[in-house]
């Protein structure tokens, strides 16, 4: 067995000093998340020191990090040797972390084909707000030992522990890839990705923005080839830098500019069922996942959002705006809102980590 | 362990009492016929598949709406009675074995599938349908539930969703967890809660993901939305040959390390080989040391490209006879001997303990060699089938319940297996559950601060710790007493240091 790992020492020691002080921690990966969410307070907690990949095995798949090893970094390393994260994690700027990856739970374009970056989590080590070291799941595909602990963990904005190593499952980036593009109105885009949903077609990431659809096909070389072939339409040259600025949110309808936001502009994140109906909301629209994501910049009221989001079966997060005042993510009814109070006092008792980034009273 | 003794007089007069006050309360909220008291009629819920431990439940009740099960619950928790839901009774790790002093809260009457909708490829289905009715409700529209657990033509979703199970296909299309949006269930108080959602994710904490799994602790499912997937439109399947255990654990690493997904990746050891064909005479290659069962599903385009990757790889590692299914009647005849395994040795042995850990990959070899030194010590037979491409294991001993001895040693036996994995990196369970089997284990595999945490977990949702409590997590006693055994059989130092 290794001797305590004097980062983590550092870190417990923090946690159990602001818990004497009755202070709170606002833990701190790369910052590029900061807006996302309900605005951080409290002392900055960095985890600068947690860094590193501690194991990677191509043959098995999976992949070991710690908290502050740059996104950039890991991809880079799965690259060498032809793997990635299937789920492609946004880098809204450079320099964000693994933990911040899993702390906000956020995948990108492929989520709906390839699944989300919770469903690729094998396992993680979490400091919880007692200050103890806790180990949940594994290095190892399948694995119902005990609670699943360590995806409940992913997408809790830290509210739970602070997340210092992570276990990822990874894979072989396809060996072809494919984008098509049709002009579409947004019901019979709606549609078509139904129909895509329902054909065993090598769909990796789909997409609609004024008035065009996007597909992005990968797999292997002849699946892609006979889908392309399918559909009658000829692939975009160079599609790549498209859905990684889309992954990113680098394209303009992501970044309101600060007088958009002045004048009362906010960007919405709408997730739904896919087949919902399109939304009847003022503003501009752009579709992700076959419809089950819906981004929107609007200066509708939030109750306005919020009512049209969950009439549709789904929920609403402002993710860009002036005044979060409303709430950055949708509240729940009871019981529901009982057991995460519940889960926040079974982890952090006291409330010293990131207390009010997922809700305000939580 | 023994759950069966006889209480006695005093205890009997007792249990009856209880009983009696349980049934009373009961009867306010269900109908007389849907409470089961008499043992004749509690006895068929007496255990699930984990046939070795029984116990006869206090009342079974049987609920045929979501109301009465409101009703159960809150009844139940104002008389502080334990409540173990049960679906199928197929679990092999005794996850639905009754509490003495508790009611079996039977789901068999949450049948109905209530809707199939092409459009989000998504099912609505009640807790109580099988695995396998999913994907024949789906089949109209092309569309098929992924997860198959071999005992899918009797198991239930709802009992898939408490345990997170998998099965052959789970390594290309994930295990339950993957594959469902949405589980509507109660809370131990009676109230409704839905956990997801039919969207791709849910606002606030992913509570799904630690309700799937959670071997019903936590909540009682009643509902759940799963995912449907385009039925691929051909599958192929590799049966490959080779002559040493070493050869076949190496091919398996390669063909992953190869960057191709197969839709099964299976191994079976020789005797396992043998106790197949003679069950349903597949053909099997009985010189090999082992067989892989390696299947390729998708586009016909896809699966002649992945087949030719894959018929490289096993050649280069040694493959000493390969032979590619021609047509879906011979596919399914190669699978034939796979899909029986279970059946198969229960025609050999008038008893077999199935384990179920998972290790990486690269060890499968070492781990049956050492499987095969164990038969040696405790003087029992094991027949290996693996789940091999996601390195899940299910050595199946063989013995004989009647001979107390023998369950001693195999007890042992499947301890050892479970330690063995662990020491390798892995996991004590990678589809089946805890249930009551691996409660030994987990204080292993876990640290009393992480056990800790799992009851903190259970609290949250369970405060009066009544839905099938005694589960999954092993008390602070059981772990020391269980470390003592350790210390003097001198098997593990050290299992309560914390890691990292």
């Amino acid at each position: 067995m290794a001797a305590p790992d004097p980062a983590i020492v550092r870190l417990i020691d923090h946690i159990q000093a602001a818990r004497g002080r009755g202070a709170v921690l606002a833990v701190c990966g790369g910052g590029t998340k900061a807006f996302y969410g309900e605005p951080p307070h409290g002392e900055p907690l960095r985890l600068g020191e947690l860094s590193g990949i501690s194991s990677y095995e191509p043959s098995e798949l999976v992949v070991t990090a710690r908290a502050a090893t740059p996104l950039e970094e890991l991809e880079a390393v799965l690259a060498e040797k032809g793997q990635c994260l299937p789920f492609e994690p946004p880098r809204f700027a450079p320099g964000g972390t693994v933990g911040g990856m899993v702390a906000s739970g956020l995948s990108g374009p492929s989520r709906a084909a390839l699944g989300s970056v919770r469903d690729y989590v094998l396992g993680l080590t979490l400091l919880n707000g007692r200050g103890e070291l806790l180990t949940f799941g594994g290095q190892v595909m399948k694995n119902v030992a005990g609670y699943d602990v360590s995806r409940l963990v992913v997408g809790s904005w830290g509210v739970l522990g602070i997340v210092c190593e992570v276990s990822l499952k990874v894979l072989c980036v396809r060996t072809a890839a494919a984008t098509l593009c049709f002009e579409r109105d947004e019901p019979g885009a709606l549609a078509e990705f139904a129909r895509w949903r329902a054909l065993p077609l090598p769909v990796h990431s789909t997409a609609w923005y004024e008035g065009r659809s996007y597909l992005r096909l990968a797999g292997a070389r002849a699946a892609v080839a006979s889908a392309c072939h399918k559909l009658g339409a000829v692939a975009l040259p160079d599609a790549d830098p498209w859905w990684r600025d889309l992954r990113d949110h680098a394209h303009e309808f992501f970044r309101p500019a600060e007088g958009d936001l002045a004048a009362g502009e906010c960007l919405w994140r709408l997730s739904l069922p896919p087949v919902a109906a399109p939304l009847e909301l003022p503003g501009r629209q752009l579709i992700e996942w076959g419809g089950a994501q819906r981004w929107w910049r609007t200066k509708a009221a939030a109750e306005e959002v919020r009512r049209a989001a969950a009439r549709a079966g789904g929920h609403a997060s402002l993710v860009r705006a002036r005044d979060k005042s409303s709430g950055a993510f949708t509240r729940l009814a009871e019981p529901l809102m009982r057991l995460h109070r519940s889960l926040k006092e079974a982890f952090d008792p006291d409330r010293v980590l990131n207390p009010g980034r997922l809700y305000a009273d939580l | 362990m023994s759950l069966t003794a006889l209480p006695d007089d005093a205890e009997a007069a007792q249990r009856g009492a209880r009983q009696a006050e349980v049934a009373a309360a009961l009867a306010h909220v269900l109908p007389k016929s849907a409470i089961l008291a008499r043992r004749e009629d509690t006895a068929p819920f007496e255990c699930d598949g984990l046939t070795a431990f029984r116990a006869t439940p206090m009342l079974v009740v049987i609920p045929d709406s979501e109301a009465q099960v409101a009703a159960t619950l809150r009844t139940c928790r104002d008389l502080g009675v334990p409540v173990v839901a049960r679906g199928a009774g197929t679990g092999l790790s005794g996850g639905a074995l009754p509490h003495r002093a508790g009611v079996t809260l039977s789901l068999a009457k949450f049948n109905r599938i209530l809707k199939v909708d092409p459009l989000s490829c998504t099912a609505v289905v009640q807790c109580g349908v099988r695995n396998l009715a999913i994907s024949e409700a789906a089949a109209p529209y092309g569309l098929y539930y992924a997860p198959d657990p071999s005992s899918q033509i009797a198991c239930t979703i709802g009992g898939n969703v408490a345990e997170n199970s998998g099965g052959v296909h789970c390594l290309k299309y994930g295990m339950t967890l993957h594959n469902v949006l949405r589980v509507r269930g109660f809370t131990a108080d009676g109230e409704p809660v839905e956990f997801g959602s039919e969207a791709l994710d849910a606002a606030g904490l992913d509570l799904l993901a630690v309700v799937i799994g959670s071997e019903g602790m936590l909540a009682v499912t009643t509902e759940v939305t799963v995912k449907l997937i385009p039925k691929p439109e051909l599958a192929r399947c590799i049966i490959a040959s080779f002559p040493t255990i070493e050869s076949a654990g190496g091919a398996v690493a390669n063909v992953i390390a190869s960057g191709i997904i197969p839709a099964g990746l299976e191994l079976m050891d020789r005797r396992m080989t043998e106790v197949a064909e003679k069950f349903v005479h597949a053909g099997y290659d009985l010189t090999a040391a082992a067989l892989l069962l390696c299947e390729s599903d998708g586009t016909p385009e896809e699966v002649a490209e992945e087949i030719a990757a894959m018929t490289r790889v096993l050649t280069q590692s040694g493959a000493s006879r390969i032979e590619v299914s021609q047509d879906e009647a011979q596919r399914l005849k190669f699978w034939s001997g796979r899909k029986s395994a279970f059946p198969a040795s229960g025609g050999i042995s008038p008893d077999y303990l199935c384990m179920d850990s998972t290790i990486p990959r690269r060890h499968l070899a070492r781990m049956l060699l050492a499987i095969q030194a164990m038969e040696e010590k405790y003087g029992l037979r094991c027949v290996n089938v693996f789940h091999a491409g996601d390195g899940n294991l299910h050595p199946l001993i063989l013995f004989d319940a009647n001979d107390p001895d023998q369950f001693r040693r195999c007890e042992q036996f499947g301890a050892d297996i479970l330690e063995a994995s662990l020491e390798l990196g892995g996991t004590v369970t990678g589809e089946h559950g805890v249930g009551v089997e691996k409660l030994n284990s987990m204080c292993v595999q876990f640290s009393p601060g992480e056990r800790e945490q799992f009851l903190a977990v259970k609290r949250a949702f369970d405060p009066r710790e009544l839905l099938n409590p005694g589960k999954v997590i092993p008390t602070l006693v059981r772990c020391a007493e269980y470390g003592r055994m350790h210390v003097h059989r001198g098997m593990l130092p050290f299992p309560d240091l914390p890691r990292f």
